[in-house]
């Protein structure tokens, strides 16, 4: 048995979204911004696209902008705004918890001379919005906090923060990586206060390579990419249609049932936390309850190493991910672990399951079943 | 503007009778070295040289980096050649060759010619002299020195007539294939891909083994090893790189033996398994990449205890080296880079804290008994189940 349980890493593409993209690539492979009519049917699918996910965000079509991904939409929204804003302002906030996507541009600022403050976060890894508020100064050109977490699972308050931002210092931009949210939740980001957003096509069954970033009209953010002007100069480069439509089409399946499809990966987290909280030594991080993602599990096990228990479970057709990547040699600890301050001991012991619209029951309870054969026999041979 | 290559051999003049054996098979290893090289070649066997002709265009850079890896070569002799069509323009064509290798030209030289074919007009003695005077002629700035030159510019009059003056060093040693074959014990670490081109330096044909232990060693850390096998394959030709699932074996060990004992017995293990496919296979020795003292199971008493299981020799080239020069060597010859990602070689989880670096034989034999009821039954799991991998 066949048990895909990374997907917050990535998703098994639709097949409505594959073969959509085939179409493009084989038939309709014009470039929307040649003149003939092989450029205009081109187009047609980027503006389709467009609505779609305008419309889910419930945002105008022109400020949806397509890029290559994740980290592409961070860089644009982080480094974007420091070059457009730099003059305003050398401040910027973000949290412990986020991907590296954020924190190394962040870092890359903080070289070239601006200030970064980093929010910690508590035991399941929420920020402090008292902590926001007395980070939020004059010159603080923008704050960039994720909706989930990665690793935990862990839900910020968004609203309130992009609410509490505002309130401080109207100027300041209010970026949120979306890229584990979007397709879990229905998130507005007008409602929200929030003036850009990232988000990645192939966690969400899209294809990889491709994602967006919401930018609120008005805002103020530089491109990084210069070249033929595409997207009004903001990202130049030929668009991937493919991947666009292939994006949208996947977000339009997931939004359709999101609601339903949300309380039953609940059902599947709250089968899987219940199956292993008879187990000794095995603790659940991030929120409990409703309160985190619906779509992640994060485990540390007690005596037993992340990488073994992933290739153990791997042999049984599991596929899980260690929750800090870690080598014998140069433990490269996680930063979200680190953060919520879980025990030395159980950073190198944290494995993530996540879900997906194809997970199952079966396939959850063939995971019970297998982590409480696994886990035992592992923990008897451990290093003394 | 160059054309073929003068391949020079050091060590391979010196064989007596068997002396062909050893230029065929480095006429063997040049032509599959060459395979992987964009253009043709013909490699030939003339008046105790080998030459590289190129018969078709060809890349100079790659075809060199290529006969830069192919043991048993001490020098690789760029060559021009010219057609013989007259004396004078060979002087045209010297003068020319300087030119294009030499544009600094503030430098001494001295002509070397031999007569392959002695019905040439000029007899050697005059073909130096001669061409010197031209080549003074041309470019004054330069001047002969007929005992220490910068320049040994030598020419040979064959059918055609070859220039040469610059010599690229190989990387000496002997022609893969003259010396037998030897099982490496590759584990992914910096030092067993340098042990085993060391080996293969001197002649010798290597297969390798390696020990993988699922769950507690990832897929990638045996990608590493297939990587690194690849990269040796570079200079030695095809490597079989036996892949033994050593886990049940380890698990067995653990329950049954002392924990500090846990390595040396493991490694006993891998030894006796490493024998067994040599001898299978036709090999004349094993190869490790142990040093003495590097960790506790390369002290003198560990090395005796894993020695005690091998009735073939044990082939340690890198004994006395210290870490750095072998970190040096594996950099020259790139197995550096993906010998250091990070995975798990061997599971350090079977690692003792404190492991025994004195083991005493007597006792070790006496603690491997605990493991009579099951180890033959695991071993013989173990080979059955060996997975060979061609690696090129």
């Amino acid at each position: 048995m066949e048990v895909y349980l990374d997907n917050s890493a990535t998703t098994r593409c639709f097949d409505e979204a594959a073969h959509l993209m085939h179409r493009i690539m084989c038939e309709d492979y014009g470039n929307p911004s040649s003149m003939h009519h092989k450029g205009v049917e081109a187009e047609r699918y980027l503006r389709y696209a467009r609505e779609t996910l305008a419309g889910i965000l419930k945002v105008n079509e022109k400020e949806i902008l397509f890029t290559s991904g994740g980290t592409e939409s961070d860089n644009i929204a982080l480094i974007g705004t420091a070059m457009a804003n730099h003059r305003r302002g050398r401040h910027l906030i973000t949290t412990a918890v986020e991907h590296p996507a954020v924190l190394q541009p962040m870092a890359y600022l903080e070289n070239q001379g601006f200030k970064v403050t980093y929010l910690p976060v508590d035991r399941e890894g929420r920020i402090s919005l008292h902590d926001l508020e007395n980070a939020v100064r004059p010159d603080t050109i923008l704050v960039s906090i994720m909706h989930t977490n990665n690793e935990i699972g862990s839900v910020q308050p968004i609203e309130e923060a992009g609410a509490l931002i505002k309130s401080r210092n109207p100027r300041t931009l209010f970026h949120v990586d979306a890229v584990q949210g979007f397709g879990k939740y229905r998130i507005y980001p007008a409602k929200m206060h929030v003036d850009m957003m990232s988000v990645s096509g192939h966690k969400i069954h899209g294809p990889k390579g491709i994602g967006f970033l919401y930018i609120k009209d008005g805002s103020r953010v530089s491109p990084i990419l210069y070249g033929g002007g595409q997207q009004k100069g903001m990202r130049s480069g030929t668009e991937n249609v493919p991947g666009i439509a292939g994006m949208a089409k996947a977000a339009e399946i997931i939004y359709k049932d999101l609601d339903s499809e949300r309380d039953r990966m609940y059902g599947l987290r709250d089968m899987l936390i219940r199956g292993v909280e008879d187990m000794d030594g095995i603790q659940v991080n991030g929120c409990p309850g409703r309160e985190g993602a619906p779509h992640i599990v994060s485990l540390s096990v007690r005596g037993v190493r992340a990488e073994v228990l992933l290739h153990a479970l791997e042999e049984r057709g599991i596929y899980v991910s260690a929750g800090s990547a870690c080598a014998s040699n140069k433990p490269q600890t996680s930063a979200t672990l680190k953060a919520i301050g879980i025990e030395r001991d159980l950073l190198d012991s944290t494995v993530r399951f996540s879900f997906s619209v194809f997970t199952t029951e079966e396939e959850i309870r063939y995971t019970i079943q297998a982590l409480s054969e696994v886990v035992p026999m592992l923990r008897r041979y451990s290093r003394r | 503007m160059f054309s073929a290559f003068l391949i020079k051999y050091a060590e391979i003049g010196v064989k007596g009778k068997n002396r062909y054996l050893f230029e065929d098979a480095l006429v063997r290893q040049i032509k599959y070295a060459l395979k992987k090289c964009e253009g043709e070649f013909t490699v030939h066997k003339t008046d105790g040289r080998i030459y590289v002709d190129a018969v078709s265009g060809f890349d100079y850079e790659e075809t060199v980096e290529a006969l830069k890896k192919v043991f048993g070569i001490s020098g690789i002799c760029p060559v021009v050649y010219v057609e013989d069509e007259g004396f004078e323009k060979l002087g045209e064509a010297v003068v020319d060759y300087i030119d294009k290798v030499y544009p600094d030209k503030d430098r001494s030289f001295k002509v070397a010619a031999r007569r392959a074919r002695k019905n040439y007009p000029l007899n050697s003695m005059e073909i130096n002299a001669e061409l010197g005077g031209i080549v003074l002629d041309a470019y004054p700035e330069m001047h002969v020195d007929v005992h220490h030159p910068d320049i040994l510019l030598n020419i040979e009059v064959r059918d055609k007539i070859y220039i040469y003056s610059e010599t690229i060093p190989g990387p000496g040693g002997m022609p893969v294939g003259t010396g037998g074959k030897a099982m490496l014990l590759l584990s992914g670490g910096i030092d067993s891909p340098v042990a085993g081109w060391m080996i293969a330096k001197r002649g010798v044909k290597i297969d390798a083994v390696y020990f993988h232990a699922p769950p507690y060693t990832s897929e990638r850390a045996r990608q590493k090893v297939v990587d690194l096998a690849k990269k040796v394959a570079a200079y030695t030709g095809p490597i079989y790189l036996h892949v033994i699932n050593f886990t049940d074996i380890q698990l067995y060990i653990y329950d049954k033996c002392p924990h500090d004992e846990l390595t040396i017995i493991m490694r006993r293990y891998m030894m006796r398994i490493a024998e067994h496919i040599a001898k299978d296979t036709e090999c004349l020795g094993l190869i490790t990449g142990e040093s003495i003292g590097q960790v506790a199971s390369q002290t003198m008493h560990s090395l005796m205890a894993t020695n005690d299981v091998c009735e073939l020799p044990v082939y340690r080239p890198l004994i006395g080296f210290d870490k750095m020069d072998i970190v040096a060597l594996s950099e020259k010859i790139d197995t550096y880079e993906t010998s250091i990602q990070p995975y798990e070689d061997c599971c350090t989880i079977f690692v003792a804290k404190h492991p025994v670096t004195k083991p005493n034989l007597n006792i070790i034999r006496k603690h491997e008994h605990n493991l009579d009821e099951k180890i033959d039954e695991l071993v013989q799991t173990a080979l059955d189940t060996d997975e060979v991998i061609v690696v090129r």
